[in-house]
């Protein structure tokens, strides 16, 4: 067998059976189970029965005295605010309000409960405004206008294509829950996978096993297995996780309904997300295979990849702001930038989409970047393999580096 | 067809000369000795010679051709410093490393299984690299270097750090392998062990070609002009010899310039004396090495 497929296999193997690996990518799928599971222990199978409420008032207006049922509170009418005192006091009502005889032109009503809270609960409030309104306009229009005014906006939005049709994708937060998910495993996978080959690296230098291998293989065929290697790991990791999203969402919204119904996968979202790995790995490897080569060890060379591995997660701390600026350029920056576009683009695409032209100069940029990181780093690597003990100076490594 | 042939290479880092216009062949069957004090550039000429560091000039042939992949199978290389794949179980580490050279899977495993055999290490064979002691690291490193029955071995101090009972060991399948035909090339600081193995020897200082050649002829070279003897009964004056200086167990004769060890021997013969031992004294690699070292630096 080829030697380079040798070394693939055999990297392949020996990553796909990190403990840290393994955790890593069963985790995602093992923990959205888990959630599904303990959401349906303890959901009951039909609608809770929520106990009705008693709550009373004192009307010294007079007239109020229709629709005292509003959902699960009922309303019970007191002659003075001392009966209404009293049976507060007793527990047969929650608490009581008094419509002053002055409510008209003031707008005041108070209420008295023996609950010290930090507000009035909505459900109270929206009970107290929905009688107060259907009392006010009973007979004066008709019952369905009165809840139309209690309720006047259910806004439905639908979203367009270019043609007029109806789109595949009607956005929202069911559409970027997915991506970001995604966005930030893939950060951390691109970050595990580089931090693999450094270490690997490091451990045979460390170790001196490098100059056996480079005695039976040749440092083109090392690198290039180890790279692939790992990367066909990642990439495992990556389309196991990208092959449990629809079938977890399936469970998810079948099993708790609601919110997880309204998720969708945006379109190109699978092709996109896997172009993006394997780039973004491209380019992480070729970055830390200089990086495992000007360092002495694994130890030393971490910290040092740490600067560029962290740029990866940039797109996801600033993730809150696509919400707020989504037109914002600095997300066209972030797209086009080769260390935080494959994030960044998971985070566009379920949030407002990307132009064309900008996925075009993304990918472009990062195919540059990785032939640029592969061509200095394969410099590097030939220059500084069989280095040990101090990591030279980065004035030492430009100047080899130039002169060759 | 030599096993390898060194000519004039150079090899520079940084403003140091590390290995400096050096040249030297290795034949089929031999066993040759690459002597030096610590930073003579030992370990950078072997790197040149195993293609892991390219010559600023000067050429390198392995088996009659430059170092290419089908070479390198041909090829067994242990270096200075030793280090296998600490998780990995010790026939996997072997099995991998001889798939490198060529080995496939099967016969690999099989060669393992007997090389452990006999090493007596079968029984750690499902060990982890990592559960091992230094010695028996040492031990599958070494396997790890023959397993593909190489043409040409590279060892660099293979000796260091292994107890008596193993070094006897190691140079008893390092002795076999030589009568295999292979071509052994052994660097390392115990004159003693090139001594006792190496045919010819290469010694360097500062990157430079200090001593080269058979090493019972180099020797002959640095043979001083005086006798060993352990004697019974009286000396007595001896024609030729124009001192004597004692050591424990023996007498050192120093001749003048004109009489030769056979005439004295005749003599002392003559006048009956029991000898015990005689010798023309020859001074040890180890002397010649330090005379040779300390003239250089």
């Amino acid at each position: 067998m080829n030697k380079m497929l040798l070394i693939f296999r055999h990297e392949f193997r020996h990553t796909i059976r990190r403990k840290a690996f393994i955790i890593l990518t069963l985790i995602v799928p093992a923990l959205a189970l888990i959630g599904i599971g303990i959401f349906q222990l303890v959901s009951p199978g039909e609608p809770p029965l929520v106990e009705t409420v008693t709550i009373g008032y004192v009307d010294e207006v007079g007239g109020f005295d229709q629709s005292t049922t509003q959902g699960y509170i009922e309303l019970v009418r007191f002659d003075t605010s001392g009966d209404a005192t009293a049976a507060l006091i007793n527990g047969d009502v929650s608490e009581y309000f008094v419509i002053p005889s002055d409510y008209l032109s003031t707008g005041v009503i108070n209420r008295y409960t023996l609950k010290r809270q930090l507000e009035t609960p909505p459900a109270i409030s929206t009970a107290i405004k929905n009688f107060l309104t259907s009392n006010m306009l009973a007979d004066k229009v008709p019952p369905e206008t009165v809840y139309r005014i209690e309720a006047p906006l259910s806004l439905v939005t639908t979203r367009l294509t270019e043609t007029g049709e109806v789109a595949t994708e009607q956005g929202g937060y069911g559409n970027v829950i997915i991506p970001a998910i995604f966005g930030l495993l893939l950060a951390l996978s691109l970050q595990a996978s580089s931090m693999y080959l450094i270490e690997g690296l490091g451990d045979e230098k460390e170790s001196r096993l490098i100059e056996v291998l480079l005695s039976s293989v040749s440092p083109r065929q090392l690198l290039t297995g180890k790279v692939l290697g790992l990367g066909a790991a990642g990439l495992v990791q990556v389309v196991v996780w990208l092959a449990s999203l629809p079938l977890l969402l399936n469970l998810a919204s079948s099993t708790i309904g609601g919110f997880f119904g309204t998720i969708q996968l945006p379109a190109n979202f699978l092709v996109l997300g896997i172009v993006y790995f394997i780039l973004g790995y491209l380019l992480f490897a070729a970055l830390s295979a200089g990086v495992g080569a000007i360092s002495p060890s694994a130890r030393e060379g971490q910290p040092l990849a740490m600067i560029y591995a962290m740029l990866v997660f940039v797109p996801l701390w600033f993730a809150s702001l696509l919400f707020i600026f989504p037109d914002s350029p600095i997300w066209v920056v972030l797209t086009i930038f080769p260390l935080t576009a494959p994030v960044a683009v998971m985070l566009r695409l379920g949030v407002t989409g990307i132009a064309a032209w900008e996925l075009a100069t993304s990918l472009a940029v990062m195919v540059l970047s990785i032939v640029g990181a592969l061509l200095l780093s394969v410099k590097a690597f030939r220059i500084y393999l069989l280095m040990y003990g101090k990591r030279p100076s980065w004035g030492e490594i430009i100047r080899s580096l130039r002169t060759g | 067809m030599l096993a390898a042939e060194v000519s004039h290479i150079v090899k520079s880092f940084a403003d140091k000369v590390a290995v400096d216009n050096l040249s030297f062949s290795v034949a089929q069957g031999e066993m040759f000795g690459l002597i030096g004090p610590n930073g003579a550039g030992k370990t950078t000429t072997i790197r040149m010679m195993m293609d892991i560091l390219k010559p600023d000039s000067g050429d390198v042939t392995i088996l009659g051709e430059k170092l290419n992949e089908a070479t390198k199978n041909r090829l067994g290389y242990l270096p200075e410093e030793r280090g296998l794949y600490k998780k990995l179980k010790v026939l996997d580490s072997i099995v991998y490393l001889a798939s490198l050279k060529g080995m496939d899977r099967r016969s690999a495993t099989d060669k393992a299984n007997e090389l452990l055999n006999q090493t007596g290490m079968s029984a750690s064979n499902n060990k982890k690299i990592e559960e091992l002691s230094r010695g028996m690291g040492q031990i599958i490193q070494f396997i790890v270097t023959i397993i593909h029955d190489p043409q040409l071995l590279v060892l660099d101090e293979p000796f260091a750090g292994l107890d008596p009972v193993n070094t006897e060991l190691l140079k008893g399948m390092l002795a076999e392998l030589r009568n295999q035909g292979k071509a052994v090339i052994l660097s390392t600081h115990q004159m003693n062990q090139v001594e006792e193995l190496c045919d010819r020897i290469l010694m360097i200082n500062n990157g430079q070609d200090v001593l080269y050649g058979d090493l019972n002829e180099i020797k002959a070279r640095y043979r001083g002009n005086s006798v060993l003897l352990d004697f019974v009964g009286e000396l007595g004056e001896v024609p030729g010899v124009t001192g004597k200086r004692t050591h424990k167990g023996y007498t050192e004769l120093i001749l003048d310039g004109k009489t030769t060890p056979q005439q004295v021997l005749a003599h002392l013969m003559g006048r009956g004396i029991v000898i015990n031992r005689f010798e023309v004294a020859t001074p040890s690699l180890n002397e010649i090495f330090l005379k040779e070292v300390g003239k250089k630096s």
